[in-house]
């Protein structure tokens, strides 16, 4: 009758709440705000542990009748969230400091949004998985807004919340849809029914699917759906930026492909014709816009527009495989981002907003190895061999050409080769340009340890390409 | 690797994708163990040499860390065990090389040499990227391996091009053959080669001797397989080798500039060797290539520490009487003279005679024909390398006072390289002994054949003793003809000079190949490029194209940005009408 709730199975997201509670409280009593931080970090390190160490001993499973899963598909982007989380929390030791935001709050929200976003990659539920995006989601509003002080802060909180209830409406016009049609919220059970029922009831069921890309559309900043995204990476902190342009990315994308492949397999051929040209026209979008920014938070913001075109393309053949190429795809461009908006933090100094390009005239003068590293970031999300970002859009382009997209993949390439302009324009205005002001920068450890990081990966990954993959594909299987 | 064996190792797959995979795989086989011995002997010898020669640059860490990337790309193309990473160590090496020819960048002319062997090699190197792309999609493969065995399979298949039927495999070859031309230096494109020794000696040495120039020659032995099976391919290498062989060693009997000799030295051995793999025999090219590397370092290494003691200066007709300040030198260039001029016994005479009989043995007609051209060369060969020992050690001093003030000897750590090198131009060529002199003498060849075969044709062994007894005669009497010119009668070289004027005019320039190009090539091209590139391409098409492009995509970014209005309303809207659309394109299309 009852089924024993196997609770080991939510520990790792157990973890990450209860730290997000304890950053709260211990943020009132500790003089030292940093050790909140790192209190954060603990918890991230140690869900992580649980989680892959439940993983390897092969207790994966789910509970809550089939609610919430722990299976290799979330454990995969599980790991792509605690790397944004924990990089995330490093490059805001200063920068928050900086900017004069109360630590307890930020740090716990972004801990809760985290855990949202586990939930969201475990969630075998329309119920849970729309519980896991409000949590996520809620979290990112205030931190978009997090700088009250700030207009553009407010307006950026403001607008995103707007939307975010807009876009969840679809959502949930979407799960009532599919459970007028088929009675259940469960995933397996969804497909299930897709599958009894043949061809009847499939005007509406396309009707639900095309809701919920228009949902998750919104959540990855696909066109037309990604209006937002510019605005609020804008005006948010350029921590919680760098935290949006991934970690919640790659959520929905994650849920996406949950819901795409699991619940609605059967109609992997009308979803992919409606992803096809919203993924040519994002890339093309988000890469023509990139070109006319001056201000390089907002270029960013295009540029993971462009991204998530790029990473969509995965969802188009349906195959496993392309799918494999696509998380691969989504970990190397979180990495790469990360590294590249931790330099732009370090721009940020006491009365210098360092946002704008010119800001990085004469850089690598100043400061070469910060210069030589942006490069590398700049080179990696341009595409450029033997660096990981080059390696991310092969495989999912040659997964596309295999399977028949010649000609989308023919207009990605062109348009990556746009991008490129506005990637090296970076470089030109660090190498060839001379400096406005000759102020220092300093470096702090915590960034230098994921500047570190995250160059190293972006080589590696590059060079030895087929560790990350095999990783994926494993994922999927297990 | 006694049993021929090969060693393949694959370090990793870089990408794997369907039927598509890069692998950085190593192989060692007969063939690149005898590469690796000249890269690295040579190349660790030209490392020690530096020290003292770099000494006070201030570019030495520069010059170090582009001559281990130098010698790393080398070995890179040496190892390799698929054409794709053949390929990058082929790119690698040129762009090396651009940067060391370049070294010295602020001087124009160094800077010119490298732009210009990296222009010239980018022709060689557009045929060999074009024939790795044709490897493919022949063979679906790149590994040497699934080419060589596929070979035979592919035989008679053709290409059509521009409504011609070739047959692929003649085009393969031929394609890689261009860059085989580009890389070594061969007739037309030898043109860089002279030019790169504006880069520093040691560089020049590496150049000449292990990494660069041999590259070529290593590509067309590795791809024996191929080459066997195109008799017209084989023509080509055959014929283009013996014109280079012939006509660089016409040039380099006229000039003055001590490194501008040995260049063209080193461009006409080149041809020797190619001219040995035309005709099948490609142990010989191989051997050629080893003995050649070692008395070629050192002829480079030693005028590198004549130029060092006589403070940079080149020319050969300001020097003289060299001999009593630099005795190391003196005797180790001597050593290297008598070896590239074919002197019994020592390296160059086994590899020389060995590429001479089987041009002999190539057939009544051609054979006899390229065996007359490279006897001829040969005869060159030791007279331009004697006018330059006479002309640099022998005689008086010619320059400065204070240049002779100034000579020395070079210090220990180059002095010692050079006897290093002066024992293998002595003694080289000792694993090569033609089986007419020694029983199992031509222990190379028989140690080159699991991978590179038995040459075809045999001779008389009086044939052989005529060809060896021909090539000792020549090189004897153009070492004869430069002491009689440059010892005994000092006046002779100019009555000749001025008795042949045409003659000397045209050799001293050149044949006027540098400005041969320019003429058609280079001032057509910026002429054009001038004209009709930049005056209607640039400034109108592609300045339109890109200034256009950017200007409509800016025009269109700033459209795109006004729908960037920031009001939340109109976002949502958007976003509503981009649904709909979805709706509408299934329901109603």
């Amino acid at each position: 009758m009852f089924e024993t709730i196997n609770m080991k199975i939510l520990l790792p997201e157990l973890i990450l709440i209860c730290t997000g509670l304890a950053v709260i409280l211990l943020d009132l009593v500790l003089r030292k705000k940093e050790t909140v931080a790192f209190i954060g970090v603990a918890g991230a390190l140690l869900s992580a542990y649980y989680n892959f160490s439940l993983m390897s001993l092969g207790w994966s499973g789910a509970v809550f009748q089939n609610m919430f899963v722990l299976d290799g598909y979330s454990s995969f982007f599980k790991l792509i969230f605690y790397i944004s989380l924990i990089i995330t929390i490093f490059i805001s030791l200063n920068y928050i400091k900086t900017e004069r935001v109360s630590s307890g709050e930020y740090y716990s929200l972004l801990l809760f949004s985290a855990s949202g976003m586990m939930i969201m990659a475990g969630a075998a539920d329309f119920m849970v998985l729309y519980l896991g995006i409000e949590l996520m989601s809620l979290s990112l509003y205030i931190l978009a807004g997090i700088m009250r002080e700030r207009r553009t802060s407010n307006e950026a909180a403001i607008k995103y919340f707007f939307l975010g209830a807009f876009s969840s409406a679809f959502l949930l016009f979407g799960i009532s849809l599919t459970y007028g049609l088929t009675g259940t919220t469960s995933i397996i059970e969804v497909a299930e029914a897709l599958n009894r029922l043949g061809p009847a009831g499939r005007n509406i069921t396309l009707i639900a699917v095309i809701f919920f890309v228009t949902a998750f559309g919104f959540k990855v900043a696909l066109v037309p759906f990604h209006m937002w995204a510019p605005d609020v990476y804008e005006g948010a902190p350029t921590s919680v930026t760098a935290f949006m342009s991934t970690g919640p990315k790659a959520a929905a994308f994650a849920v996406m492909g949950r819901v795409l492949f699991y619940a609605f397999g059967a109609l992997q051929l009308q979803w992919s014709a409606i992803i096809e040209p919203l993924s040519i026209v994002t890339i093309a979008v988000g890469s023509i816009l990139a070109l006319s920014q001056t201000n390089i938070k907002r270029m960013l913001a295009y540029s993971a527009i462009a991204h998530a075109g790029y990473a969509s393309i995965g969802f188009l053949p349906g195959t496993q495989e392309a799918f494999a190429a696509m998380i691969n795809y989504l970990m190397i461009y979180i990495i790469v981002n990360l590294g590249a908006f931790a330099v732009v933090v370090i721009m940020r100094r006491e009365g210098i907003m360092g946002e704008e390009l010119s800001d990085y005239s004469g850089l690598a003068k100043k400061n070469p190895l910060v210069a030589f590293l942006m490069l590398i970031f700049m080179f990696s999300l341009t595409g450029i061999p033997p660096l990981a970002g080059f390696i991310g859009k092969f495989y999912i382009f040659m997964g596309a050409v295999e399977a028949g997209y010649t000609k989308l993949v023919i207009a990605a390439v062109i348009f990556s080769a746009v991008s490129a302009f506005f990637y090296l324009r970076v470089v030109v205005y660090m190498y060839m340009k001379e400096a406005a002001e000759p102020s220092v920068l300093i470096v702090p450890h915590s960034v230098k340890l994921v500047l570190a990081f995250t160059s190293i990966m972006a080589i590696l990954l590059g060079i030895f390409p087929s560790v990350l993959l095999d990783f994926a594909r494993a994922s999927l299987l297990g | 690797m006694r049993d021929g064996d090969a060693i393949r190792i694959d370090i990793y797959r870089w990408i794997v994708s369907g039927n598509f995979s890069v692998s950085i795989g190593i192989l060692i086989d007969r063939l690149s163990s005898v590469m690796l011995i000249v890269v690295t002997s040579i190349s660790s010898l030209v490392f020690i040499y530096s020290i003292g020669y770099m000494h006070g640059d201030k570019g030495y860490a520069r010059f170090f860390s582009y001559l281990s990337l130098f010698v790393f790309s080398m070995l890179m193309l040496v190892l390799a065990d698929n054409f794709l990473l053949l390929y990058f160590g082929w790119e690698a090496v040129g762009l090396c090389s651009y940067l060391l020819i370049g070294f010295w960048f602020e001087k124009k002319s160094a800077a010119d040499a490298g732009k210009k062997a990296f222009i010239v090699n980018r022709f060689g190197d557009f045929g060999f990227g074009l024939g790795v792309i044709l490897i493919f999609l022949t063979f679906g493969s790149l590994e040497y391996m699934k080419v060589f065995s596929g070979a035979g399979a592919a035989l008679g298949q053709t290409v059509n091009i521009f409504g011609h039927e070739v047959d692929t495999i003649t085009l393969i070859c031929l394609l890689l053959f261009c860059g085989a031309m580009g890389k070594s230096a061969q007739v037309p494109l030898h043109v860089w080669l002279p030019d790169a020794m504006e880069g520093p000696t040691p560089v020049s040495a590496l150049i000449h001797a292990a990494t660069m120039v041999t590259a070529g020659v290593y590509l067309v032995a590795r791809c024996n397989p191929l080459f066997s099976l195109s008799s017209t391919a084989m023509t080509t290498v055959a014929v283009v080798g013996g014109t280079t062989a012939v006509f660089a060693a016409t040039i380099g009997l006229v000039q003055n500039d001590i490194k501008r000799v040995i260049a063209y030295s080193t461009v006409s051995q080149l041809g020797y060797m190619f001219l040995a793999l035309g005709v099948g025999a490609y142990s010989a090219g191989i051997f050629h290539l080893y003995t050649h590397a070692y008395f070629k370092a050192l002829l480079f290494l030693g005028s590198g520490s004549v130029i060092h003691a006589m403070n940079n200066e080149m020319n050969m007709q300001k020097m003289g009487g060299l001999k009593k300040y630099m005795p190391v030198t003196y005797a180790t260039f001597m050593i290297a003279s008598l070896s590239i001029s074919g002197i019994p016994g020592l390296a160059g005479f086994f590899s020389k005679d060995e590429i001479l009989w089987r041009a002999y043995l190539a057939g009544e007609g051609s054979g006899r024909i390229l065996w007359m051209l490279a006897t001829a060369a040969a005869f060159m060969t030791a007279f331009y390398s004697f006018r330059l020992i006479f002309l640099t050690f022998h005689g008086s001093f010619r320059g400065s006072a204070e240049q002779e003030h100034h000579l020395h000897e070079s210090p220990a750590v180059m002095t010692v390289p050079l006897m290093i090198l002066a024992v293998g131009a002595l003694a080289a060529g000792w694993v090569g002994i033609p089986p007419l002199l020694l029983e199992h003498g031509d222990r190379i060849g028989e140690f080159l054949a699991p991978v590179l075969g038995h040459p075809a044709g045999e001779g008389l062994h009086s044939e052989e003793m005529m060809v060896m007894g021909v090539s000792v005669l020549v090189s004897l009497a153009g070492i004869l003809a430069a002491v009689i010119f440059y010892i005994k009668k000092r006046d002779l070289p100019e009555r000749t000079a001025s008795a042949f004027k045409p003659v000397y005019t045209m050799l001293y320039n050149k044949y006027w190949a540098d400005e041969l190009y320019e003429k058609i090539l280079v001032s057509p091209v910026l002429r054009m490029s001038d004209k009709v590139f930049l005056g209607f391409f640039d400034g109108r098409l592609i300045e339109g194209i890109v200034n256009g492009i950017p200007s409509f995509i800016g025009s269109f970014s700033r459209g795109l940005r006004k729908m960037q209005t920031g009001l939340i309303s109109s976002y949502a809207f958007m976003m509503a009408a981009g649904m709909l659309i979805i709706l509408g394109m299934f329901f109603f299309f």
